[in-house]
């Protein structure tokens, strides 16, 4: 049988899927977490707690006050130290809650019994308020509030939900882990969400590298109503959104416009996890998944965090000495993530992964001219033409950059990746990008 | 004579005759009346179309120039790389006084040197200051301090900016620069601001745009302007001309005598001048600046 994948553009490179068979950790606590009130896409939480406030395990510390935005909770017990700026993964200082480590003393509310609870009692309104008292977002790196997408505005209706199992980010074994895992639960998460949208149909896109998690999952799936897995062809950048639309359903999302346009509403597999244990057990999102690696370490592994545990928590549990050969430090995948100031920043709810690189994987090569050879025009799965829309950013002519498509770009690095120029293609798209979306939020506001 | 040539003359000469026609009633019909003066002040200005003004090119000065002039009110239009000289001259044939206005220059508000700044990171991505801006707070771990990767340098059509290749900040040629403010809006951070020359080239200015706390703004760069408020004590009763807002002073150029006193209190050597500031020993320091009792 022939696999699905996205048509147009995508690459594959090496996946490096080491930590693929390490069983995810529970890490211990530290003693002193910093929470960021801004772990998601939109307005940053409204700090709730004050100095010297007693915390406790799923306490909520952040109000998420705007439309897109999420509400923040304590992933810890004990008492608030500052609510001050801290460093974030790009080294610039943001708003966080400092919260002193004591006990582990859980709200009561919370239903912390390994009972898998597959009734579902809730109707599709009251699972939306719950996604968004638990303070969801999507757990695949882009921290869109889970909430707002279930809010369909006025005559829109999805028909699928696809739950995003692909990770096709190399390195990242955290989503393979969770499948493995915790398999009974987020097949419980899929059916909540498809209550919630009213839908009959759940689609689990799972990429052909975990077969293990495919053969699990189409097992399970068995005895479940509406809910399909379907195994897809190992290809980058198949997580995103639109390619995976594309590839399992074969409809396209349109230039600006949300796959609820096409019919579709698309979750992370963490989230269908956390949605379940929004829903059925009242547990806010306070901890996730992360994968902690890189080729050069002697050991790697998957962890469920806390949030706010600082990332090098990671590193003493798996006793690594991170030396001299670690040249960069990536969060998130090594395609889309970015290079980080240190381990010391905490853990967010996009951290979907830590990747160090090795001085020779980390380093740039010496950028020379384009060769007009077209490989990057190959490799966009969105069609766009990353030489030109590069030429143009480079020389700020951001009115053309709209025009030949800089808002489409999704950031994937098909382009960089693949240039034999070694040309920074992806830098310079999201510098025209940037301008063309601060140009159209001026345009909407005169 | 042969037929050919008359009938091309013939045919070419009804053809220019109908199109002179044509242009004629067009020219009269469609004419716009453009003030000739216009193009006279165009001539008048420097023509570097730097947009320093803030129109865009130089005729668009002259055109707002002689609007005004018919308003009767040449205030606020200046054109900076041309200074005083242009603009007198343009006044007097518009028929207007022009406000004199003293030289500025830009000045550079960091002293994130690699010395006192030394980068933790390194950055290997593109050579552009607002790439960099958007991507982390850069190599030294100060968000608001010089990228340096020249963003200001190519910014500047007069070759008055350039590169320190020992302290890895940007150096303003006094002499080349027209402060038409290219640099200004080319920095992400807001690091450059056009200031009054001085009198005697006599400038004092907070080398610094950290706002965090002090303690946070040292760990980055040892010049950082902690906010301590040593300097609002130095200044001058009379003048005061130094604010502190958000952990960060703020030299007013406007009240400034630059006596000095305050590059003597700073702690860190956030504030610096284009003069040694003299050291109050056995003689009164400066005559201007009233005795104070400290």
């Amino acid at each position: 049988m022939r696999m699905k994948t996205f048509p147009q553009g995508g690459v594959h490179p090496p996946e490096n899927k080491i930590s693929a068979e390490a069983p995810i950790q529970v890490l211990d606590r530290p003693s002193r977490v910093q929470i960021h009130l801004g772990q998601h896409l939109g307005a940053p939480a409204v700090p709730l707690v004050q100095k010297g406030d007693r915390v406790r395990v799923g306490t909520r510390i952040g109000e998420g006050k705007s439309f897109i935005s999420a509400h923040v909770h304590s992933s810890v017990s004990g008492t608030v130290v500052k609510i001050d700026d801290v460093l974030d993964a790009s080294g610039y200082r943001r708003p966080a809650v400092v919260i002193d480590v004591e006990g582990d003393e859980w709200e009561e509310s919370i239903d912390r019994s390994p009972e898998l609870v597959r009734e579902i009692k809730l109707d599709a309104h009251a699972i939306v308020e719950r996604i968004k008292d638990a303070g969801v977002v999507g757990l695949g790196g882009a921290c869109f509030p889970t909430h707002v997408k279930y809010m369909f505005p006025e005559g829109k209706q999805a028909d699928t939900v696809i739950i995003n199992a692909v990770e096709c980010e190399p390195y990242l074994t955290s989503d393979h882990r969770l499948m493995l895992e915790r398999a009974d639960e987020i097949l419980v998460g899929a059916q909540i969400l498809m209550k919630a949208s009213g839908v009959n149909r759940v689609i689990i896109g799972i990429e052909a590298n975990k077969p293990d998690a495919i053969e699990l999952m189409a097992r399970k799936a068995r005895s479940v109503n509406g809910i399909e897995v379907a195994p897809l062809k190992v290809q980058y950048p198949q997580g995103a959104e639109k390619q995976l639309i594309k590839a399992l359903l074969n409809r396209e999302v349109p230039s600006g416009k949300l796959p609820l346009d096409v019919g579709c509403v698309v979750n992370n597999v963490g989230t269908a996890l956390a949605v379940y244990e929004a829903v059925q057990k009242n547990k806010p999102l306070v901890e996730r998944v992360v994968t902690f690696t890189g080729r050069h370490l002697e050991r790697s592994g998957n962890f469920m965090v806390r949030l706010g545990v600082p990332v090098s928590a990671m590193a003493a549990r798996l006793e690594l000495n991170i030396s001299e050969d670690t040249a960069k430090v990536i969060s998130g995948g090594p395609m889309m993530g970015k290079a980080i100031a240190g381990l010391e920043i905490p853990v967010t709810k996009g951290t979907s992964g830590i990747v160090l690189l090795e001085a020779g994987a980390a380093q740039r090569l010496t950028v020379q001219n384009c060769i007009r050879c077209g490989r990057c025009v190959t490799a966009c799965p969105m069609g766009l033409e990353p030489w030109r829309l590069e030429k143009l950013a480079q020389l700020d002519r951001f009115e053309e950059c709209e025009a030949a498509g800089a808002a489409d770009c999704i950031e994937c690095g098909s382009c960089s990746y693949t240039c034999p120029s070694a040309r920074p293609l992806l830098d310079y798209i999201r510098h025209g990008k940037a301008n063309v979306m601060r140009m159209r939020a001026e345009r909407r506001q005169k | 004579m042969n037929p050919v040539i008359v009938y091309s003359v013939v045919v070419l000469g009804l053809v220019a005759a109908g199109a002179a026609v044509i242009l004629f009633v067009v020219a009269k019909k469609f004419k716009v009346d453009e003030d000739p003066r216009i193009d006279e002040v165009t001539e008048m200005l420097p023509g570097a179309n730097c947009g320093g003004c803030g129109y865009p090119g130089c005729r668009g000065l002259a055109e707002a120039l002689v609007q005004a002039a018919d308003n009767g009110d040449l205030g606020g239009l200046t054109c900076p790389p041309g200074g005083n000289e242009v603009m007198a001259g343009i006044g007097e044939y518009l028929g207007l006084a022009v406000e004199e206005s003293g030289p500025t220059v830009a000045v550079v508000r960091c002293g994130g040197t690699r010395e006192k700044a030394p980068a933790k990171l390194e950055y290997d991505g593109p050579a552009r200051c607002s790439i960099a801006h958007s991507l982390f707070a850069g190599e030294s771990g100060c968000p608001y301090g010089c990228l340096g990767l020249g963003d200001c340098v190519v910014a500047c059509d007069f070759d008055a900016i350039h590169m320190n290749g020992d302290s890895g900040l940007p150096e303003v040629d006094e002499e080349k620069c027209v402060s038409c403010g290219a640099c200004v809006t080319a920095c992400p951070r807001n690091l450059i601001e056009i200031r009054p020359s001085g009198r005697k080239n006599r400038r004092v200015w907070v080398a610094c745009q950290n706002r965090e706390p002090g303690g946070v703004a040292r760990r980055a760069c040892s010049a950082a302007c902690i906010g301590c408020g040593k300097c609002v004590k130095a200044c001058p009763e009379k003048i005061q001309a130094i604010t502190l807002e958000n952990n960060l002073a703020y030299i007013d150029p406007a009240k400034c005598i630059a006596c000095g006193k305050c590059i003597l209190a700073c702690p860190t050597g956030a504030i610096q001048a284009t003069f040694e500031p003299v050291k109050p020993k056995p003689k009164p320091a400066a005559a201007e600046a009233a005795p104070s009792g400290s």
